[in-house]
């Protein structure tokens, strides 16, 4: 049978104690599709994903992850999936090269040895087969982590923040990795807090406290959000709260020579603008960060 | 000239390990409460001198003069004096196992001998494996022949109360006949040093994996919960192995304890007894959430394995309920075995009923693990 999602689960609820951690989270993620999954710190995410391939039971909702019952059938999404920790959990009193080997060995791969060093090598991490998982630098280990999530060919790759803490040229590298791997077919589903990465996936879920507010493609939520954005050439460190008075505008971010403005009513801020002498500004194209700064603070706006 | 130290400072560390201690509760409940139990429970189960031990009397008599003796027996407090099984032989079978602890045997012309003044012997055997639970009973012994037929002599065989005993008490020590403690404790120690090490290096084992964070990566893995469980217990099994031949080697060459029995079934006995110890550990690593917990529980089972299965105290001596609480821990039949098969040379039959504990106790723990083990983060 060919699923059409690769994902596919409807109000998927998860309570800690007397903590929603999840509420009626509903998500379809089609095949071959990079999913971006967002939302701030302790929204539901990690819990989101590790209700997906089985590490904790849903309290309440249904559905399936490549075909596969998420209730019943996580054994069958474990030997196709590949999920990647937040927390680097792999053995780091073992070398990078046995590390690969147990996995291969738990997939009961066939060609073991050759299996690993291919994935070794694809991965650059040929040249460290034998350092200690525990004395790599963040970027290496999560080379690491990302090689033995991949190594069984996994159909879906469900990754919760794989590039925290890891320098901009191997988040760079690992999103190339991304795409290749969806070239390929392979659907991934992947948490970040980093917006030149939400930009680099074909959707978007943004989630806050458990409740999805927004998914689309970026294009989408930018459009949905329908914010205005100004770039003002200005460096007065004065100016940031007198922009703020201003009628309309409802974020302000200060950005080294300039500052950037942005508020639902264009027409509104250009005229508060315009009011001050001398002032350079222009519109500009509005970002994820400001839509998903919108929606982080109207969420905080409706909580008591 | 200033110290390098300043109370401010010291304060910080001491508040912050008050309150790290605070938030481990289990870890300061077992601090507290652990000790008040031990305290309870062995200071009311540990007795070190042994009574009413196990006695069967063969009676070939049958006069006034034989039961004269085995009443002084029965009172002198160290003596049971239970009802005889058929045989000599059936009798010795019995103490092999450990049920019995002594066999007197009196010959039949015991009273005639007696008034004829040859002072004739009978014979007591004794289960001397371990010299400690036997000693005070044979110490009591001793006056027996004096006193046990003062108020029979009378009349015209007053004359052989008084002066040499009118009879004489053969004592045969069986399986350790020198009592040399050594034979019995070092045999001991092979079970108590494996009990100790298995259970926690498999305590660990668990908790490791979720201190270290690794667990959560295992649990994505598609591995069945008894694949993870009997995967850590193997490599246990042979270092528990190699402890063996290290202890058995030095017993044999440092302290010359005999191995009268079988080699092969006795190593085929430890691997019952070390995977026994080794479910243990694995339960414990199911409930700890801290391999400083894990490490906690392994004392708490160690010590009362220590102290109520034999090991250090006379197993007869304890009360009945501490015997109960002994006898559910596997050190306590290994204790058994292995004494069993090095010091009396016991085969399967006496062995048995001492190995089928352990695989119930293992069914067991098993079990109680098993249905523990995290399958989710949940």
């Amino acid at each position: 049978m060919n699923h059409p999602y690769a994902i596919d689960v409807h109000g998927l609820s998860k309570s800690f104690g007397n903590k929603r951690a999840v509420n009626h989270l509903s998500l379809q993620v089609a095949e071959g599709e990079i999913y971006g999954f967002l939302g701030p710190n302790g929204s539901g995410k990690t819990t989101s994903i590790r209700m997906l391939c089985g590490l904790l039971t849903p309290d309440e909702g249904s559905g399936t992850c490549l075909g596969y019952d998420v209730r019943r059938q996580s054994g069958e999404i474990k030997k196709q999936a590949g999920y990647m920790t937040q927390r680097f959990s792999f053995y780091e009193d073992l070398s990078i090269r046995e590390n690969l080997d147990f996995v291969a060995r738990l997939y009961a791969m066939p060609d073991r040895k050759r299996v690993v060093e291919r994935s070794m090598a694809e991965l650059g991490l040929a040249h460290r087969a034998n350092q200690l998982a525990g004395t790599l630098s963040g970027g290496w280990k999560q080379r690491l982590a990302l090689a033995a999530c991949m190594l069984h060919r996994p159909r879906l790759l469900l990754l919760d923040e794989p590039t925290a803490g890891v320098d901009p040229k191997a988040r760079r590298d690992f999103w190339d990795e991304i795409h290749r791997l969806a070239g390929q077919g392979i659907s991934v589903l992947v948490s970040t807090h980093y917006m030149d990465e939400a930009a680099r996936c074909h959707r978007l879920a943004y989630i806050a406290y458990g409740d999805l507010l927004a998914a689309g493609t970026p294009e989408e939520l930018i459009a949905q959000s329908g914010l205005t954005s100004f770039a003002v050439q200005d460096d007065d460190p004065a100016l940031a709260a007198r922009l703020r008075q201003l009628p309309g505008v409802e974020q302000v971010v200060a950005m080294g020579s300039m500052y950037s403005v942005s508020g639902q009513d264009g027409l509104l801020i250009a005229r508060g603008l315009a009011g001050f002498a001398g002032l350079r500004f222009e519109q500009v194209d509005t970002g994820l960060e400001q839509v998903f700064i919108r929606l982080m603070d109207r969420v905080q706006e409706a909580a008591p | 000239m200033r110290l390098p130290l300043t109370l401010h400072r010291l304060w910080a560390i001491v508040l912050k390990e008050f309150v790290q201690m605070r938030r481990d509760r289990i870890t300061f409940a077992m601090m507290v409460g652990i000790p008040l139990m031990q305290l309870v429970l062995f200071g009311f189960a540990i007795n070190t001198d042994p009574k009413r031990l196990p006695t069967v009397v063969f009676d070939a008599d049958h006069s006034a003069f034989s039961r004269s003796f085995v009443a002084s027996l029965d009172n002198s407090g160290y003596f049971d004096i239970l009802p005889p099984p058929d045989s000599v032989v059936a009798a010795r079978e019995a103490m092999a196992i450990g049920d019995i602890q002594f066999i007197v045997s009196i010959p039949p012309d015991f009273s005639r001998a007696v008034v004829r003044g040859e002072r004739p012997a009978l014979l007591l055997e004794a289960d001397a494996s371990d010299p400690s639970a036997t000693g005070n009973a044979l110490a009591a012994l001793a006056n027996l022949n004096q006193s046990a037929l003062q108020h029979d002599l009378k009349g015209p065989l007053v004359k052989l109360n008084g002066g040499s005993p009118p009879f004489e008490v053969r004592v045969q020590r069986n399986y350790n006949p020198e009592g040399i403690t050594q034979y019995n404790i070092v045999p001991g120690l092979m079970g108590t040093i494996l009990t100790m090490t298995m259970i926690m290096m498999t305590g660990m084992a668990m908790t490791r994996e979720l201190e270290r964070g690794t667990l959560e990566n295992l649990l994505a893995f598609p591995v069945h919960p008894l694949e993870v469980m009997i995967g850590k217990i193997l490599p246990y099994i042979i270092v528990g192995y190699i402890q063996v031949t290290v202890i058995l080697t030095a017993a044999h060459v440092l302290f010359h304890v005999p191995i009268a029995g079988s080699l092969p079934m006795l190593l085929a006995c430890v691997l019952v007894f070390l995977a026994a110890n080794l479910t243990v550990g694995m339960m414990f690593s199911t409930i700890a959430r801290s391999q400083l917990q894990a490490m906690q529980m392994t004392f708490f089972f160690f010590l009362p394995s220590m102290l109520l299965s034999g090991f250090m105290f006379p197993f007869r001596g304890m009360p009945h309920w501490a015997q109960v609480i002994g006898e559910g821990l596997p050190l306590t039949h290994f204790l058994r075995i292995v004494r069993g098969i090095m010091l009396k040379g016991n085969g399967w039959a006496e062995t048995w009923p001492n190995v089928w504990p352990l695989l119930v106790f293992m069914a067991v723990v098993l079990t109680i693990g098993f249905k523990r083990y995290r399958r989710t983060l949940d």
